[in-house]
């Protein structure tokens, strides 16, 4: 049932993004607002340093006593007459979810945003079962009516032009007046939000995913914009949340610690605009609110990857932030990673969800530049990560031939420093007395990868070794 | 093996534990009995009135609008100014809220329903809970008082806070609220207007839920 990840095409992926006119234009939008936004509200908060520490701290306290927390969490989603039901799998997952669906014989699903729904592949089993699964978050609505996957954890249709979504609208919303004017972004939105709510309104039942559980109280959180996730779970009279199993913290103290950082790292708010703590059915006395609610737990690989130099992955609270921040997502966006997380979070997870043989390729598209683990909310060493999944594809022989041989002649002349300096200089001579007329190559033999899209400078001075050497010297004097 | 003891087996196998440990179990015990705060932000702490400007300036930042008014019985003229500026009927929807019951809202030209909202209200008007300073969020809790769909479906959402129940931070609410009992369905914490920037990162207000906010601070 799980999305058929096209990771192991990623390079002919990466080379077909590049050169996508549209999604190029599209892209520009990550660049420049989210950095700016994420960094102003940083600014505003001189305390935010500690809090990442903090929220850091927490989330390794939780992981280390993960099996504790979850059976308290439990026990008290029970306690407010609830049901919790843990799933292995994404078919175990699906069919869990299916089951209560057609129990309660629905036909029509709401469905917030949850990138957890999209990992097991739920709409595609609501479907195969005969109900009609419809996503309610803007952007998540866009890419449905496209059957396309989020190109972002945060930002499903970061990758379209509102002209694109303009004409899926019209394509689609065919008993509209066709004649319409749809040019600005707030007619797009106007228009979804007439059509949505029918839907919501109609619905049996409403699926959500959780941004937070609290063991305390047992009670599932969602952080929302729209307000698309509360119309999702107040109106129909069954309520499913979908969460992994590291999603539980402790308190309400410690949801309000993460709060701090996640909504400053994602979109550069303070705060969302909806935080919804949701505990239980609706109360005897409530006049509305589901009468049912469930949580569906997925392990899904992670519970395997504690203990292991891959736990520190499992703090991630899905902001954003890393993909906002990395150069390559900003090149490729994120249907080049192939499967449902992208950017240097995906990087690290999909070898651990789909396996490295699949995954493997993404941890290679990195320069380790570290921004991303420069603006991680909770300090998660994704370049250290992206290097340990480089060391095991190697070790299992999974990497190309080319690059093996490759590696091993840098190897030979890196184990031997008197060569590597000779070659190295004689290399660098060779280079600045060919590139001595215009000071820069705008191709080379073997570097076309590298002097397609820029050109390289010819060497000017010494090799570093030999600059770092009479610097030394210098310094000694 | 059913799927709950396969998960629990492997993240015990994984973290190399029992799940008997007198350790963990009491330093989970403690975090669950002892609540620590993580640090808190200076910016919502202060005198009741910095608490109250602080609020003010977070909850306009975010695009809501915010009136300070000197008593509860003002509620209803303010709204009224409110809907005329906008241009919009004299219609109002709110639940069995005692402080909402209690004032007259037919003497200032509202008509008036009670209940839950089915989506065909254009205005409500819900009493919070509480209100956070440091980021001008309003803590609403659900049920027959304050109906959640009030908070959602209709276009104008207006809400009354207390001065009284301003806190300066998200913790000090939510302890109040852990100290009154069981907790409600939902607790939802608003801040702002409805929002969606899903389309080329243009921030748009009015997405699914209202589409204006009006914070009424009642003094007395």
């Amino acid at each position: 049932m799980t999305l058929h990840p096209t990771t192991p095409d990623f390079k002919d992926n990466a080379h077909r993004a590049l050169h996508d006119p549209e999604l190029q234009k599209a892209l520009g939008h990550v660049q420049h607002g989210f950095i700016y936004k994420r960094q102003s509200a940083v600014e505003r908060l001189p305390e935010f340093k500690t809090l990442r520490e903090s929220a850091r701290d927490l989330k390794d306290h939780v992981l280390k006593n993960l099996d504790l927390y979850l059976e308290t969490y439990e026990r008290n989603v029970a306690a407010a007459g609830g049901q919790v039901h843990f799933a292995r799998t994404s078919a175990e997952a699906c069919e869990t979810i299916v089951n209560i669906c057609k129990s309660h014989g629905a036909k029509s699903v709401t469905k917030g945003k949850s990138m957890v729904s999209e990992e097991i592949g739920l709409n595609a089993a609501i479907e195969a079962a005969g109900m009609q699964a419809v996503e309610t978050d803007l952007g998540e609505y866009i890419i449905q009516l496209r059957g396309e996957t989020p190109s972002h954890i945060i930002a499903p249709a970061v990758h379209l032009t509102k002209e694109q979504v303009e004409g899926d609208f019209r394509r689609v919303h065919t008993h509209l007046d066709g004649a319409r004017d749809l040019s600005e972004p707030v007619q797009l939105l106007t228009e979804a939000r007439g059509v949505l709510r029918e839907r919501f309104l109609a619905a049996d039942v409403g699926i959500t995913g959780a941004n937070f559980l609290i063991a305390e109280t047992g009670t599932s959180i969602i952080v929302t914009n729209e307000g698309n996730g509360d119309l999702t779970q107040s109106l129909p009279k069954v309520h499913i949340v979908i969460a992994s199993i590291e999603k539980v913290v402790p308190t309400l103290e410690d949801v309000s610690l993460l709060l701090r950082v996640l909504a400053r790292s994602a979109t550069g708010q303070d705060m969302s605009v909806y935080t919804t703590l949701s505990t239980g059915p609706r109360r005897e006395t409530d006049p509305d609110g589901p009468e049912h609610y469930h949580v569906v737990l997925v392990d899904n690989g992670r519970s395997a990857m504690l203990g292991t130099e891959f736990e520190d992955m499992l703090r991630c609270i899905r902001c954003g932030a890393c993909m906002n921040h990395c150069p390559v997502y900003h090149a490729i966006g994120g249907h080049a990673y192939g499967w449902v997380y992208p950017g240097p979070m995906g990087a690290v997870l999909t070898p651990s969800l789909i396996g490295v043989e699949k995954g493997g390729h993404l941890p290679n598209a990195s320069t380790f530049c570290g921004r991303c683990e420069s603006v991680c909310p909770v300090k998660i060493p994704l370049p250290k990560l992206m290097r340990h999944w480089r060391e095991r594809e190697f070790e299992r022989h999974l990497t190309p031939a080319v690059q093996r041989f490759g590696l091993k002649i840098w190897a030979f002349f890196a184990k031997n420093p008197g060569l590597y300096s000779f070659a190295s200089r004689a290399a660098m001579s060779a280079l600045a007395w060919l590139g001595r007329d215009k000071g820069r190559f705008a191709s080379l033999p073997l570097a076309k990868g590298w002097t397609d899209y820029r050109d390289l400078p010819a060497p000017q001075g010494d090799t570093f070794q030999a600059q770092w050497r009479k610097r030394q010297k210098e310094a000694r004097r | 093996m059913s799927a709950r003891e396969d998960i629990f087996a492997n993240i015990r196998r994984s973290l190399g534990v029992t799940g008997n440990e007198t350790t963990r179990r009491g330093a989970v015990a403690q975090r669950l009995e002892q609540t620590p705060r993580g640090p808190i932000p200076s910016r919502g702490q202060g005198s009741p009135a910095a608490r109250l400007a602080t609020f003010i300036g977070e909850a306009t930042r975010v695009s809501a609008t915010v009136v300070v008014l000197d008593t509860a019985q003002a509620v209803p003229e303010e709204i009224v100014r409110f809907l005329r500026e906008a241009n919009l009927p004299l219609t109002l929807k709110h639940g069995e809220d005692a402080r909402l019951s209690a004032l007259d809202w037919q003497a200032a030209g509202l008509e008036v329903a009670t209940g839950r909202s089915d989506g065909a209200d254009l205005n409500a008007v819900t009493h919070a809970f509480g209100g956070v300073a440091e980021t001008g969020s309003l803590v609403l809790l659900s049920g027959a008082d304050n109906p959640v769909t009030l908070t959602f479906l209709p276009d104008n959402h207006f809400v009354v806070l207390a001065a009284a129940d301003l806190t300066s931070d998200l913790e000090s609410v939510l302890v109040k609220l852990r100290r009154t009992g069981a907790l409600p369905r939902t607790i939802n914490i608003v801040t702002g207007p409805s929002r969606s920037a899903d389309i080329e990162q243009t921030l748009l207000l009015g997405a699914h839920g209202p589409r204006r906010l009006h914070i009424m601070v009642t003094l007395n």
